[in-house]
């Protein structure tokens, strides 16, 4: 399955580099396709690479799962799949063709479809992890419905391998839908708002909704009655092309995202409002729930306002990523979990937060 | 106790024994046991003061929504309390904008969907349960339902949850948007039996109510057929909002029971629900009804009125008790394993029904390859129970033969620790253990449930091996 002769299984050899680095409390900087370094902190610590443990292990269509090595990249999954008439719902976004499955998972990752489809951990099912001890652990399973033992593989996704290197990892697929459309239709932000309040409401089969400034994107998955039901109900203009501008919004190589300076991610309900803590370019993405926001403000008033509309926000800037802080008794919370996983620290020390 | 009381208002504390009676166990009634009291607060700082003394005197503490979990997850102990939710029944707010719910934990499924109706949305997990069972209760289970296979697991329909931990703290876990910063610690949480922290309120999301949901009801004349026809389905591209199959056994006892029109002399019975834009569900008719045809299915019913389609259901819906008027009693086992092993797993179930004596029928979620098994039983016979946990215990050991798991929905709690040790190593159940420390670092919380001791595991793997066959020589053991 995929390109064979370059799939292999380096287990025993990265169980073993890890043991060391355990033995030796050498902190290590995962690695997979180093398309991402910008999603945390950066990390001090000695290269411990993923890239080369890569292949499909499984991948049955008609059971709906695969299970690959971590270093397989993305590209070769998504070939895979669509050869099959499948895809990953949860679009996860690759920033560069090196991506890699064991990055995606572990940056938890999702596309535009992600309110619509569900996010990359709705999709882990289960993982194969190396702890900090250098330990092999197996999590979940293959099967979609499992309650055996705690949720372990969702709770490492979006963990930056700060708790393990992800090794395996099975997902679950759907088949994708016969057709999409996406319609264009020139609105205000608020507008746009105000809309998606209205349509997501009522069971259109929309599976994403963006804001560039000026014109709200709608897209449609499904059948070939069901795109026709909605897009003559709702109306506006057919967008040719469609895939290249969703690929544009999931990759951030939109126009909207390359002048360079500081980033805001605002995460909170959807139909939020005022749209965002102050002036400042905005792009709405996730119908209403996921906001770009080029403003300039003090950190704490942003993860203020964030909190207090009950999420968070994330801030892009020379290259890291600063996550908004965590109460005391959550991140002390946070620390234990670390310490069960990785006792002596040496997993992507300060990715997350700088204490973690 | 005395500081007990003083915590709680006038009547909220129980401890005779007749009062404790109702809580000595859940819904599955083969485990009992009477709790040393039983705590019923009314508020978050009454839960938590009843935490902090607990965690300060190494109290044990079973948390309990209804009391429906079928894994005795809310199994008292003599030497613990009971922790009640009952009485945290308020619905918070509905935010039609955003589409979420705040409850209270102790709101049932039920009652979340009926507080969104007004506003065209529903709450999608739906366990057959739900009217009785309670969003805490489900959110420690990680409850799914008859339509998940397109909906999703409570884990993919909730938010955020405020828990108590075992010190009295209380947490937020998730957020009101898609996402939260640090480690996704609601994934954690969800699915963890009362043993990482209690629920006192959850946001749930809220979905549209589809305009059209249309059922069709097809008959096989073998269950090879029947689970050829869930693949071809599924292969097809189809994404159908419930797949249920029944077995002969089953349809019988249900058909005797409701009336609902199934073909009694059919081997096995797929109901395939569509759902969405009327337009939709008409493309996805056709596609299904050429897919069941051509993998065997001889009668064909299609729904034509929400009347029907509900009498349809009513056969499956009321499967368990049905079930319950040929036997005196029966015992619901529930594992997963993959679609494709559908037929060998139902034929190995039937070999070992006959080995063992017992009858067994067979209604399950088959879309997602999660069986029910029931095994039919006398409980007023002795030692019959005994032989039905044995044979239960095979068919989950079968399970992870199969590539599947142990529990698919229901929950391990104390009923199945023993098969826990299948489907972990020693290097796993560690690591959750450790987990469980993490938050609850005297292990006050459900002690003794969900997760079993290395010890236990490694008795019970000398035990396996001192009878001359180990289950499963292929898996690593310690
Ligand atoms: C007829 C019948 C049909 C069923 N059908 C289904 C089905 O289709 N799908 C399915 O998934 N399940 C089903 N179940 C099982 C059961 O209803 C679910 O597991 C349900 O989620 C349990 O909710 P409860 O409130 O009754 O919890 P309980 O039985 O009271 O408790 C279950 C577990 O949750 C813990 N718990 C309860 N409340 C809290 C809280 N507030 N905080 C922390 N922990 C808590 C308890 O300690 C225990 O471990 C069925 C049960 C019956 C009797």
């Amino acid at each position: 399955m995929g390109n064979e002769d370059e799939d292999q299984d380096l287990t025993a050899a990265l169980a073993e580099g890890m043991r060391q680095a355990h033995d030796a409390k050498t902190p290590l900087y995962l690695i997979g396709g180093d398309t991402k370094p910008f999603w945390g902190r950066g990390v001090e610590g000695r290269r411990f690479s993923l890239l080369g443990h890569r292949g499909v292990i499984r991948y049955e269509p008609t059971e709906l799962v695969l299970t690959a090595r971590a270093g397989t990249p993305l590209v070769e999954i998504h070939r895979l799949l669509a050869a099959h008439g499948q895809w990953l719902p949860f679009e996860p976004p690759s920033f560069g063709s090196a991506a890699t499955l064991g990055g995606t998972i572990a940056c938890g990752l999702s596309g535009p479809a992600r309110p619509f489809l569900g996010a990359a951990r709705d999709f882990v099912l289960g993982v194969r992890v190396l702890d900090g001890r250098g330990q092999v652990l197996r999590f979940g399973g293959e099967v979609i419905k499992n309650v055996a033992g705690y949720d372990v593989a969702r709770f490492l996704t979006g963990a930056q391998g700060t708790l393990g290197a992800l090794l395996e990892v099975s997902l679950k697929v759907h088949p994708k839908p016969p057709v999409s459309e996406t319609l264009a239709r020139k609105e205000s932000a608020e507008a746009a708002i105000q809309l998606l309040v209205e349509l997501a409401a009522q069971p259109f089969p929309l599976t994403a909704a963006c804001h560039d400034g000026e014109r709200l994107f709608l897209r449609f998955h499904g059948t070939e009655g069901a795109l026709q039901a909605a897009t003559n109900r709702i109306g506006g203009d057919r967008l040719a092309d469609a895939d290249s501008f969703w690929e544009s919004v999931r990759e951030q190589t939109h126009p909207f995202f390359s002048e360079p300076g500081p980033l805001w991610r605002l995460s909170v309900p959807p139909a939020t409002l005022p749209l965002a803590p102050g002036r400042g370019a905005l792009f709405l993405d996730w119908g209403g729930a996921q906001r770009w926001w080029k403003g300039l403000a003090e950190p704490a008033m942003v993860w203020n306002w964030a909190r207090e509309k009950g999420g968070h926000a994330m801030l892009f800037d020379s290259g890291q990523c600063h996550r908004q802080p965590i109460d005391p008794d959550l991140l002390s919370l946070h620390k234990r979990l670390k310490h069960s996983f990785d006792p002596e620290g040496i997993l992507n020390p300060g990715r997350l937060y700088e204490t973690l | 106790m005395q500081r007990l009381r003083k915590a709680l208002p006038e009547g909220a504390l129980l401890s005779k024994p007749e009062e404790l009676r109702p809580y000595e166990c859940d819904g599955l009634t083969a485990y009992r046991q009477l709790p040393l009291a039983v705590a019923i607060p009314e508020t978050v700082a009454q839960v938590q003061e009843i935490l902090r003394i607990c965690e300060e005197v190494r109290l044990p503490v079973i948390p309990r929504g209804a009391g429906t979990g079928l894994s005795a997850g809310a199994l008292p102990r003599k030497d613990g309390l009971v922790l009640s939710m009952a009485r945290f029944r308020n619905i918070l707010a509905v935010d039609p904008l955003n589409r979420t719910a705040r409850v209270e934990s102790g709101v049932t499924n039920r009652a979340i969907s009926e507080a969104a109706a007004p506003y065209g949305l529903f709450y999608a997990p739906d366990p057959s349960s739900g009217v009785a069972c309670t969003i805490g209760g489900n959110i420690a289970e990680n409850a799914g339902g008859l339509h998940c296979l397109k909906y999703g697991l409570t884990v993919h329909n909730v938010l955020s949850v405020k828990i108590v931990t075992a010190k009295g703290n209380l947490l937020t876990l998730g957020a009101q948007g898609f996402d939260s910063p640090g480690f996704d610690l609601l994934a954690l949480f969800i699915g963890s039996e009362g043993l990482l922290g209690v629920v006192v309120e959850a946001t749930v999301r809220l979905l549209p109510r589809p305009p059209s949901s249309r059922l069709i009801l097809a008959a096989f004349p073998s269950v090879e057929s029947a689970a050829r026809a869930v693949r071809l389905l599924i292969g097809r591209g189809l994404m159908p909002a419930a797949l249920e199959m029944m077995d002969n056994l089953a349809i019988r006892a249900a058909e005797d029971f409701v009336h609902a029109g199934y073909p009694v002399d059919a081997a096995a019975l797929l109901l395939c629900e569509l759902d969405g834009l009327p337009e939709e569900v008409e493309d996805q008719i056709a596609l299904a009804e050429d897919s069941l045809r051509e993998s065997g299915a001889n009668f064909l019913r299609l729904s034509s009125s929400e009347e029907e389609r509900l009498l349809l259901w009513k056969g499956r819906k009321s499967a368990f008790p049905a079930v319950g008027r040929i036997a005196p009693d029966y015992y619901c086992m529930d594992g997963t394993i993959p679609r494709r092993a559908i037929p060998a797993a139902l034929r190995r179930i039937a070999e070992l029904s006959n080995a063992y004596g017992l009858r067994v029928a067979n209604v399950f979620h088959a879309g997602d390859g999660n069986l029910h098994p029931l095994i039919l039983y006398d409980a007023s016979r002795p030692e019959e129970l005994e032989r039905v946990e044995k044979l239960g215990g095979r068919i989950l050991e079968l399970c992870v033969e199969l590539g599947g798991v142990i529990t698919g929905e229901h929950g391990v709690g104390a009923e199945k620790l023993d098969p826990m040790c299948l489907q972990f190593r020693a290097p796993e159940l560690r690591q959750f253990h450790r987990i469980k420390t993490a938050f609850d670092p005297h292990g006050i919380l459900n002690p003794g449930k969900a997760v079993p001791t290395l010890h236990r595991c490694a008795e019970l793997g000398a035990m396996h091996v001192h009878q001359g066959k180990v289950p499963f020589p292929e898996i690593e053991r310690f």
